[in-house]
């Protein structure tokens, strides 16, 4: 279960405020969804999670399983299952994709006391990954997101995460810039780990990806807050409405 | 004439007053003693001679290492790939010696005079030419015949575990010749003072990959010139990984003398500690449509230094030449440091020719990506070293050569990180 209490996050170079006060809570196996204008703290809160460095908690804290993880830096929260599906993928020239996939793979098996994955199997995975999610063999020969298209790189977000075994998964905008068939493919990889109880927070603009994916709870960020949490209807209500009403309301 | 001397010059001076001590001296007695002169008149450069501006030789030589008698038994290491034919250098002596019958060589100590092939300029910047031949004791004269192509790798060995020594190598590749040469200058952690000089000859039509894997312990100094003179058509592709070391500089200079013959370099300066490396170049277009590319790579740590400083000439008589040369630093900790001037210096209408240099960092944004997969903080900051690398490794076309070169920088990532 993931716990934040009354976050406090600042810019770390400028001290700039940008969450104030965020509380939420989700449970092993809930989907969560969070809506919210642009600008309003989505990706912060993401990157926080994640533990970027960028940014500094300044009060509160947050739980994952009943431990503080602040103290932890991002790859010890990816050992613990955390993964953060990213907004924008960072392009990494040089570096080959499946090379890539294969450290990564590696190095959380390590930290979580599993053996080294042999080659062939590895492969197999991705292999049987990658048809699932309509991504090319020869793409993954790449350098890693560098020259992918917006979707491609989504796809490839995806890839990772069904790789990586999470338990709680984080998704920035992913179903921002695809088209109607991807959107399905990325929301069936998704729905495929919902089913082995991992949970998300899946943050979005759009009912669209609600569609596929039912959410269990709804919640609308505002200005660096939760200002309102329901259920799906939520989600409706908003996409309908605009967040002019619910923001107006929470504001007083 | 200097009035004040450095304890290393005089540390030089003394040796030489000393020299009839020294085993092996390599060059007549008027050669050296012109040589010495030269260096009394000009002792060891300062940062106001503008060739030795980033490497205030000076200042940075304060002492010089004595000369040492044991020595490894004087025995060579084992080749770095199985087959390898050996020359080695040990403590400034040449050693082994195996046979490979297209290839006539020669330890310089048993036959002098063809050491005096290797072109000698004294002139006040050179104060590794003055150096080398005042003390060069010995060295290897290898000359690959005719129409050769060596499966076989030759394996130039230069090993110096603390002391002192100055080699000199001379090596020629005939007509339509090919052949792949591997120079190897390692050395331990204890103090060491060399210079080492390579004269090269590629004849008409010639094709050279000549690797330099230099790893030697952070005490060291060395004091290296390469100087090659290629011919028609002929081509010399040149891939440098440097490693360790307190002081290098590296003089690189070719002159592309026969139409269509062409350069190139890659360079990889791995640098940790308090380590200074200066890699100075300097390549003379002579002839119509020669071709030269130079790749340095600098990665710099803790508080050390690289330098780059390469000159791209072109000759009235280069027309149609095509030269590149590019020269990119990641710098690792706030108080590294690299030094580039890349410079073009073109006396022809008819040309190409681009240079540049970057700076860098480890980006932060691709570092938490990594982390958020699962790589640990030196991991991922070894990935994207790696990254910064890998194209001056691959695609050098000869497998156990770019895994010894993996190897050198896997190892120095592993130490240092
Ligand atoms: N590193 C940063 N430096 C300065 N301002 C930032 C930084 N990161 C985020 N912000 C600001 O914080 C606010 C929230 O940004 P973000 O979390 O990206 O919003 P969202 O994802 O909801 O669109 C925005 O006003 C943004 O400009
Ligand atoms: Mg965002």
């Amino acid at each position: 279960m993931l716990e934040i209490n009354n976050l406090h996050v600042q810019v770390a170079e400028t001290g700039i405020e940008i969450l104030h006060g965020l509380d939420l809570v989700v449970k092993n196996a809930e989907t969560a969804a969070i809506m919210g204008p642009n600008g309003s703290g989505k990706s912060t809160l993401s990157y926080i999670l994640a533990g970027h460095k960028g940014y500094k908690v300044t009060q509160g804290d947050i739980f994952y399983n009943g431990q503080s993880i602040l103290g932890m830096n991002p790859a010890e929260r990816s050992a613990l299952g955390i993964f953060l599906g990213f907004q924008y993928p960072i392009e990494i020239p040089g570096l080959i994709t499946m090379e890539f996939l294969k450290v990564a793979i590696n190095a959380l098996r390590k930290a979580r006391g599993q053996t080294e994955l042999k080659v062939p199997e590895f492969i197999n995975r991705v292999k049987e990954i990658a048809k699932r999610l309509s991504i090319s063999m020869p793409m993954l020969k790449r350098p890693l997101n560098v020259g992918f298209s917006g979707g491609e790189k989504k796809k490839i977000e995806i890839l990772q995460m069904s790789l990586l075994d999470p338990t709680f998964c984080v998704m920035d905008e992913t179903d921002s810039g695809l088209d109607i068939d991807a959107l399905k493919i990325v929301a069936d990889g998704m729905n495929r780990l919902r089913s082995s109880q991992c949970s998300f927070l899946i943050i979005t603009h759009y009912q669209r990806l609600l569609d596929y994916i039912n959410p269990d709870t709804v919640h609308v960020l505002s200005k660096g807050k939760i200002v309102r949490s329901g259920d799906r209807d939520l989600a409706v209500y908003v996409e309908k409405n605009g967040y002019a009403n619910i923001i107006g309301v929470s504001c007083g | 004439m200097l009035i004040d001397r450095t304890q290393a010059e005089e540390a030089i001076i003394e040796n030489f007053l000393n020299s009839d001590s020294l085993p092996n001296l390599l060059f007549p007695r008027e050669m050296r003693e012109a040589a010495m002169a030269a260096f009394k008149e000009h002792g060891f450069p300062s940062r106001k001679r503008e060739s030795w501006h980033y490497t205030d030789l000076r200042n940075k030589l304060t002492r010089i290492s004595s000369y040492s008698d044991d020595h490894n038994d004087g025995r060579p290491i084992l080749p770095l790939i199985l087959g390898n034919v050996l020359f080695s250098v040990v403590n400034g002596k040449a050693v082994s010696n195996s046979v490979l019958p297209p290839v006539f060589c020669t330890p310089l100590a048993l036959s002098p005079s063809r050491a005096l092939n290797i072109l000698r300029d004294f002139s006040i910047t050179n104060v590794i030419s003055q150096v080398n031949t005042a003390f060069a004791s010995d060295g290897w004269r290898i000359n690959v015949q005719k129409d050769v192509f060596l499966d076989n790798i030759i394996e130039i060995q230069n090993l110096q575990n603390g002391g002192q020594s100055h080699t000199c190598f001379s090596v020629s590749v005939a007509e339509d010749s090919r052949a792949t040469i591997l120079e190897r200058q390692l050395g331990d952690d204890q103090e060491s003072f060399l210079s080492s000089v390579s004269d090269i000859d590629l004849a008409e039509g010639a094709e050279v990959l000549w690797i330099i894997i230099r790893e030697r312990g952070i005490l060291s100094t060395e004091l290296n010139r390469f100087y090659a003179r290629l011919d028609k058509g002929a081509r010399l592709k040149l891939v440098i990984i440097n490693a360790g070391l307190h002081l290098l500089r590296q003089e690189v200079h070719i002159d592309l003398n026969g139409s269509r013959s062409d350069f190139q370099l890659r360079c990889i300066n791995l640098l940790s500690g308090e380590s200074h490396a200066d890699t100075t170049m300097k390549i003379r277009h002579f002839a119509r449509s020669t071709t030269s590319k130079e790749m340095i790579r600098n990665i710099a740590t803790d508080t050390s230094c690289g330098v780059f400083q390469g000159m791209v000439q072109v000759l009235p008589t280069g027309q149609k030449t095509d030269a590149k040369m590019l020269c990119q630093s990641l710098i690792l900790s706030k108080d590294a440091e690299c030094h580039a001037k890349p410079e073009l210096d073109i006396f022809a209408d008819d040309i190409l020719c681009g240079h540049g240099a970057t700076f860098s960092t480890i980006d932060r944004n691709q570092l938490f990506y990594l982390m958020t997969r699962g790589l640990t903080f030196v991991q991922a900051k070894a990935v994207l070293v790696k990254c910064f690398i890998k194209e001056q490794i691959e695609g050098i076309g000869q497998e156990d050569i770019e895994k010894a070169l993996h190897g050198v920088l896997d190892h120095w990532l592993f130490l240092h990180l």
